[in-house]
């Protein structure tokens, strides 16, 4: 029976050096395009050029950058199946990060949609929510752990067929020299969660295929991407779709713009924001 | 002269005097305090008047219950645990949620760790319901909540900071809390905050330990919401172990 073995000739190293060098070009599903201008999916209305990130991310998988201040991420999922775990870091000092319980209490508001401003424990504005026409994300029920995915799934490892969301922030964490202490409550986008009046969870699903939320870095930033199940998916099983990820230069929220002046708390942020950047040169 | 005394007849500890700690005189007009007593059976390992606004942490071992009395009413403690034998893993807001299938957090609740096990489970509650979505005040949050006006008041991020720090933890181990007897009701289209609370003098509310834990209090020092009645009031820390 032929194997891949038979399909490959690297019985010497210049051999090796050939057939390892054949396989450069090739195309697939989920991949990152480099440079990000030669993505096959540009952002309607985006200047190409512009792109500093185009990535697709496989359902189980993960991606992660570092990001200027005022840089515009577009998160889509492609099937209405992905659910896009995320964390984001002061890029300049990593111990600042978001803080999930902050972003909800100060803004009031504990579903997130557009303008909603995700903060740090350090009063300041990480990132603003600036699009979004899915309207299903989440800020309670964080990503999946070890323990539940092998509970549910019977595996969580990162090089297995249902990996857990904390595994795989760990992992793009580390890449940034971040250890798990680094990895406070996350939030995830495109599958809902709604609280009853008891406080039970009731799932809202998927808004379906093609649907995208963009954020705007207010401050330099490390942002983590899994792309996992969501933890109370009710569904037996492991479904996770395609992810696909744009960045492009654009400038931070400023005086004038509607999110600076949407609230009293967020103009402070926006404020504190402005005033680090100001004292550091940013 | 009288010593201060639970109905028991126990006098707590306490790093400050007591008699002090203990004087309506001290609080708003109206204040009552209650110091109640133990939530579950057993020898009294350790008993203690957290003053308010201080902070405070101990070492609970696996199957020992802390109890935590809410002397003054009202008086939200913002609380954090971890694995007292590895403090990566510690107390998840997401992960107790998400486990429980309820943001409240009431009798029964698993109070959950960031790798999905049990740190804790509350076992007694003498209130509706204990908030974990809240999180804890800061300097710098109270910012954006109040007004910059409140850059010099002290904060539980500022509590938790300080006692962490004994254990070798700094800014990357403090995360999302819980805060008992603090009230945050989330309302049907998400609108969520912190309220007048539902508890009261002497009410209690108990944890037993899954694994030893350690565990950080703040008792918070809020000045600009309803957390603590705009009134902070001591708190005390009971931890039983069934013979």
């Amino acid at each position: 029976m032929a194997t891949v073995a038979d399909q490959h000739e690297t019985d010497t190293v210049g051999n090796a050096r050939a057939d390892a060098r054949a396989q450069g070009g090739k195309a697939a599903a989920a991949m990152a395009y480099r440079p990000a201008s030669s993505t096959p999916y540009p952002p309607p209305g985006v200047d190409a050029d512009t792109l500093t990130w185009a990535e697709t991310v496989a359902g189980g998988n993960y991606a992660h950058k570092v990001l200027a201040r005022g840089t515009r991420v577009r998160l889509e999922d492609v099937t209405g199946e992905a659910c896009a775990h995320v964390l984001a870091y002061n890029a300049l000092e990593p111990w600042e990060r978001l803080n999930v319980a902050d972003t909800v209490k100060i803004s009031w508001q504990a579903y997130l949609g557009t303008g909603h401003p995700l903060l740090s424990g350090d009063g300041r504005v990480l990132a603003t929510i600036v699009s979004d026409d899915s309207g299903r994300h989440d800020a309670l029920c964080g990503t999946s752990s070890a323990r539940a995915n092998q509970a549910r799934y019977g595996d969580s490892a990162p090089q297995g067929p249902s990996p857990s969301g904390r595994e795989l922030l760990t992992l793009a964490a580390a890449k940034h020299g971040l250890a798990p202490r680094d990895l406070p409550p996350s939030i995830s986008f495109f599958k809902g969660v709604r609280v009853e009046p008891d406080g039970g969870l009731t799932w809202t699903g998927s808004a379906g295929p093609g649907k995208a939320v963009e954020l705007l870095a207010e401050l330099p930033l490390i942002l983590l991407i899994a792309n996992v199940p969501h933890p109370v998916d009710p569904r037996p099983a492991y479904t996770s779709g395609l992810l696909r990820v744009h960045a492009w230069r654009s400038r931070p929220t400023a005086p004038g713009d509607a999110w600076w002046d949407a609230a009293p708390e967020a103009r402070r942020a926006y404020l504190n924001a402005a005033d680090y950047c100001a004292a550091r040169g940013l | 002269m009288t010593e201060i005394t639970d109905t028991a007849g126990r006098t707590p500890d306490c790093p400050k005097d007591l008699k002090e700690v203990l004087d309506p005189g001290r609080y708003a007009d109206g204040t009552v305090l209650d110091l109640a007593g133990p939530l579950a059976d057993g020898e009294i390992l350790l008993d203690e008047v957290i003053p308010a606004r201080a902070p405070w942490s101990a070492v609970v071992k696996s199957g020992q219950v802390l109890t935590i009395v809410d002397v003054g009413g009202n008086q939200s403690g913002d609380f954090l645990l971890y694995n007292a034998q590895d403090t990566a893993e510690r107390y998840s807001v997401p992960d107790t949620i998400a486990g429980g299938g309820n943001v409240y957090v009431r009798t029964g609740t698993v109070l959950r760790s960031s790798l999905g096990n049990s740190l804790a489970t509350v076992i007694a509650n003498e209130t509706d319901r204990q908030d974990t979505i809240g999180g804890a005040c800061g300097k710098e949050s109270n910012t954006l909540r109040y007004g910059h006006h409140t850059t010099s008041e002290h904060g539980c991020r500022e509590n938790f900071l300080a006692e962490a720090a004994k254990y070798g933890m700094g800014a990357r181990d403090i995360v999302s809390n819980l805060n008992w007897f603090m009230n945050v009701p989330i309302e049907a289209d998400g609108t969520l905050g912190i309220v007048d609370g539902i508890s009261g003098p002497g009410k209690r509310v108990a944890l037993r330990a899954e694994m030893d834990i350690l565990v950080l209090i703040s008792n918070c020092p809020q000045l600009n919401n309803p957390c603590n009645d705009f009134n902070p009031t001591p708190l005390r820390m009971i931890i039983t172990e069934r013979a």
